[in-house]
């Protein structure tokens, strides 16, 4: 069987950015393995503006982002195979994988790096009564077909969730002739960012309708209509309140899932919260020499964020191929009150680490507190805090103590 | 007169809180930088976006190269700007930051490429 001391599940920002750094760190016997034809995972599709404002200060689009990445992996040797789906990962770290051009591959690795994204929650996870006709897609692959095939998906849309890629697709939509009746969203807030309800719905005069949702499905072949309702405080629709949509079109964003079929084949176990793994502060996995990062561990808002995650990675991924082993991380980090989850769960107490979370609610003048037993750790005032927007902190090893549990909490 | 700003500029999406008569802006309260500032000016005078979209491309080994603008444009014309990109097709091969269009509309601003296009 082959051997490679580090293999990459996935060619996206994360696995480019733990390659990058991996070889920066000394390790040179590095595989990247991707499920497209091209590096560069979902950034390919997001060409609009605004990444890379805090990794490179200029906002660039998606590809050329990924571009940059892609073109010093090449330059430094760092091989991928492309067209390759890995089926199994087993917890002694055998990889096995098939492509087009190497055919079927068993490779065992010192350490395996999964950065495999995340993706989308479709009509059938939120089970909506009515038939099944086309004209019914996810904003990911409505974005695919306008912006990869050059695939028109629909001339009159509703869109369903206020996720990011609904709100952008909603202006991408308008901008090549569509109309865009409306974004429906069940929650009494939206989901993404604020400067993309700006930008993409306010600018082109879409209405956002919080606290609605679509009940009904109408259409034989293709998509006809949508009946809509408003919805009471615990997302139940308001009968009476049905309104029918004449629509071809419908978009859904209704969520992200990181994609973790093959962790879990390799045993990891899963937070239910993120539904990504459980980490330690170096986001080493439950499973030695198994470490996660990007949105397969939980779902970043920008790209930015995750190519530092990464690179967070495969700095202790390097330590592990080098020492044979990190320390051990016995302490957990709770999610405390109006605290959705945390990154990492569980940290040593000796060492720096970036702490990530997300408020379950939108808070207003607020203070996030890290905790320790008695003691405080880091307390930080907000004037807002969004679950659209993960909050991330950078914990200093000298404030920790190495005998008690953290607790973060925002109130 | 009082309005709040989301602004675009960055990810942290300040909402800015402004004070202002006619294009005078008085007093800004909510961001967290001077770009704050600015915005809810230009806002008030002058409304700037960027645009991404595509451009078709012939003998490519993908049917789109992508393309952005090289800066904001008045928000009126954005529709006109996207009719004059959709007229425009390349010949592959296309490179990031090929211009596609020199000078949009006269506009100051480029239309360039943002993905490498090899030709077949």
């Amino acid at each position: 069987m082959t051997h490679r001391q580090a293999i990459i599940i996935g060619g996206g920002p994360a696995g480019l950015a733990a390659a990058l750094r991996l070889k920066e760190r000394g390790v040179d016997d590095i595989l990247i393995l991707e499920r497209e034809h091209r590096l560069g995972g979902i950034l390919r599709q997001c060409i609009h503006d605004g990444f890379g404002l805090t990794r490179f200060g200029e906002s660039l689009s998606g590809p050329e982002y990924a571009q940059r990445f892609i073109d010093r992996v090449e330059a430094a040797g760092i091989e991928a195979i492309t067209d390759c789906t890995v089926l199994d990962i087993t917890p002694d770290k055998t990889v096995t994988a098939v492509s087009r051009v190497h055919g079927f591959m068993q490779l065992e690795a010192d350490a395996v790096i999964l950065t495999m994204g995340c993706r989308e929650r479709t009509r059938g996870a939120l089970a909506t009564p009515g038939t099944r006709p086309a004209g019914i897609y996810t904003a990911g692959v409505a974005q695919s077909y306008i912006n990869l095939q050059n695939i028109m998906v629909g001339r009159e849309a509703v869109i369903l969730g206020s996720g990011d890629i609904g709100l952008i697709m909603a202006r991408r939509m308008t901008l090549e002739g569509a109309h865009v009746k409306g974004v429906y969203e069940v929650q009494p807030y939206p989901s993404g960012l604020p400067r993309n309800i700006e930008q993409c719905l306010n600018d082109y005069d879409i209405p956002l309708h919080l606290s609605h949702t679509v009940v009904e499905i109408r259409g034989r072949e293709r998509l006809t209509s949508v009946v809509v309702a408003r919805c009471d405080g615990r997302f139940r629709p308001i009968p009476g309140t049905e309104e029918e949509i004449p629509c071809d079109t419908l978009i859904l964003s209704v969520g992200l899932i990181p994609e973790n079929e093959l962790s879990l084949a390799a045993r990891v176990e899963l937070d239910p919260r993120t539904r990504g793994a459980f980490v330690d502060e170096h986001l080493q996995t439950g499973v030695p020499g198994i470490f996660a990062a990007g949105n397969v561990l939980h779902v970043h808002d920008l790209v930015d964020f995750v190519s530092l995650e990464a690179e967070a990675l495969a700095d202790s991924a390097a330590e592990y191929l080098k020492g044979g082993g990190l320390p051990a991380c016995g302490l957990e980090v709770k999610a405390g009150a109006n605290v959705g989850h945390v990154i990492p769960q569980k940290i040593s107490g000796t060492r720096d680490f970036t702490l990530s979370l997300r408020v379950r609610s939108p808070l207003k003048d607020v203070r996030l507190t890290v905790r320790q037993g008695d003691n405080t750790v880091l307390s930080k005032k907000l004037r807002k805090a969004l679950p659209a927007e993960m909050l991330q902190l950078a914990i200093r090893a000298e404030k920790l103590s190495r005998d008690a549990d953290v607790e973060v909490s925002v109130e | 007169m009082k309005r709040v700003f989301t602004c675009v500029v960055c990810p942290n999406g300040c909402e800015i809180e402004a004070d202002y008569e006619g294009a005078d802006v008085r007093a800004v309260t909510g961001n967290l930088c001077p770009k704050g500032r600015d915005y809810v000016v230009q806002e008030l005078v002058d409304p700037r976006r960027t645009i991404a979209t595509s451009v078709r491309v012939t003998g490519g080994d993908q049917p789109l190269a992508s393309v952005r603008l090289t800066g904001a444009i008045p928000k009126a014309r954005i529709f006109d700007a996207m009719r004059a990109i959709n007229a425009r097709t390349l010949a592959a091969p296309a490179a990031i930051g090929d211009v596609v269009i020199h000078d949009l509309m006269g506009l100051g601003c480029d239309v360039i490429v943002t993905r490498n296009v090899p030709k077949v």
